[in-house]
């Protein structure tokens, strides 16, 4: 037994790797589109909020799942075609995208009005007074529910082994497949998720930590 | 863009989505039933344990939360039966697998419910000459209650989204429905669209209704 599964690590090693490359893919993708769209729901005209409005609370309404399923068998439908890796990626993306709005919308919010309206005084211009007054402020609210978030999408990514990606998820039950030794296996790759993520949270909660104090 | 939309299919299969809507509420329901024992035993338990049970309920905790529920939906269904002498349907093993998993969140709420009790009830309860068993039951408890109920609707809420894992197990849910319907007529946009509408308005209407359930008992108190 023991000696099927360390035949079988390379493979898993491999499977592992997907797991992180889909991971750090949606996890930097859905920050740079959530803090743009969280700027515009914030800050935005009102047709721009209503949209972030109505993308994130739908989104966020629905299961992983069927999102992931929707974008891959109805893109090709109206006429977008891509690979199934791409698809999941997207899928993963738009729901962590909606996360990450509402996490800098809340960071974001935190700060008081005043904040704004001094910088406003000085004649700072939007762009500044994002860059130098609100967003070094709200990055100590923002950073640890968003840290935390991430093993939402690394556990959120074992869902691509249902479209035949092989991920750690997908390479573990083609390993069972072959040598029939299911428990061993789900537990190898249980105690793998949980070594990557719960260094994930440890580091949230020390950053939590760090950052709890706020100098007003 | 080739695709003209036709909902008729999707209609004439509609008692495979309406089935598995309701299929997916019951697990979502009779999980968090079971997850709210789990959580609440195990976070009275904890507040008042040694460091040993203490590290033990925090394992439980930790080990649920870290891990993907696909992966212990399979390790539930496929990996267990062949270590342990038990059979169980998908349906069956997957409110298990739920259970566990909601119960898992739940510890954690309900722990820091506890702990935000006010000491000053605690020792009103005290001083006007309660049992230990009594200042739990009405004083703790009731408080932690409300403390927690905004936490208990999200949990349900995303638990009752978390059903649609049952489908990987062939479990008869929406999920599963609209993969069926899917598979057999091919109008893909169509059914996704249904599914997702079906997701969306479910869950809004169950918001909906917490949030009464929880404006009423803060009334109430």
């Amino acid at each position: 037994m023991l000696g099927q599964i360390a035949y079988a690590l390379p493979f898993l090693a491999q499977g592992f790797a997907v797991t992180l490359w889909v991971s750090l893919l949606v996890v930097v993708l859905s920050l740079v589109a959530g803090v743009m769209m969280g700027v515009g729901l914030v800050y935005g005209p009102a047709p721009l909020r209503w949209a972030v409005r109505i993308f994130s609370d739908t989104i966020r309404g629905i299961p992983i799942l069927v999102l992931i399923f929707f974008v891959y068998y109805g893109l090709p439908a109206v006429g977008l075609h891509l690979e199934s890796f791409w698809a999941a990626v997207l899928a993963l993306t738009l729901f962590k995208t909606a996360q990450v709005i509402e996490y800098l919308r809340g960071a974001v919010g935190s700060i008081p009005k005043g904040q704004s309206e001094a910088a406003m005084a000085i004649g700072l211009t939007f762009r500044q007074r994002l860059a130098y007054v609100i967003f070094p402020q709200a990055f100590r609210r923002f950073l640890p529910p968003w840290i935390n978030g991430v093993t939402d999408a690394v556990k959120g990514s074992a869902l691509v082994s249902l479209l035949g990606i092989t991920d750690l998820m997908h390479a573990i039950n083609q390993v069972i497949g072959r040598t029939y030794e299911a428990m061993p296996l789900y537990i190898l790759g249980a105690v793998i998720y949980f070594a990557v993520n719960y260094a994930l949270s440890l580091a949230s909660r020390r950053l939590e930590r760090r950052f709890s104090f706020i100098r007003e | 863009m080739g695709y003209t939309l036709n909902f008729n299919l999707i209609w004439r299969h509609f008692d495979k989505l309406w089935g598995g809507l309701l299929l997916s509420l019951e697990l979502a329901v009779i999980s968090i039933a079971i997850g709210i024992l789990i959580g609440l035993l195990l976070a009275v338990w904890y507040v008042s344990a040694g460091r040993a049970v203490r590290t033990v309920i925090a394992a439980y905790v930790e080990f649920i939360r870290n891990v993907p529920l696909i992966l212990l939906v399979y390790l539930v269904f496929y990996g267990l039966p062949t270590v342990v002498d038990i059979a169980y349907s998908a349906q069956t093993s997957f409110i298990a697998t739920l259970s566990l998993y909601s119960g898992a969140y739940l510890v954690e709420v309900f722990r820091s419910g506890l702990e935000a009790v006010p000491r000053g009830q605690l020792d009103a309860g005290k001083a006007i000459g309660l049992t230990p068993w009594q200042r739990l039951v009405h004083v703790r408890l009731p408080t932690m209650l409300r403390i927690t109920l905004p936490a208990l609707s999200n949990t349900f809420l995303s638990l009752f989204k978390d059903t649609s894992v049952a489908s990987v197990i062939s479990v008869p849910e929406l999920t599963y429905g609209a993969q069926w319907i899917n598979f057999n007529t091919f109008r893909i946009v169509e059914v996704y669209l249904v599914v997702t509408a079906m997701y969306l308005l479910t869950g809004y209407a169950l918001l909906f209704a917490l949030r009464l359930v929880e404006r009423r008992f803060r009334a109430a108190h």
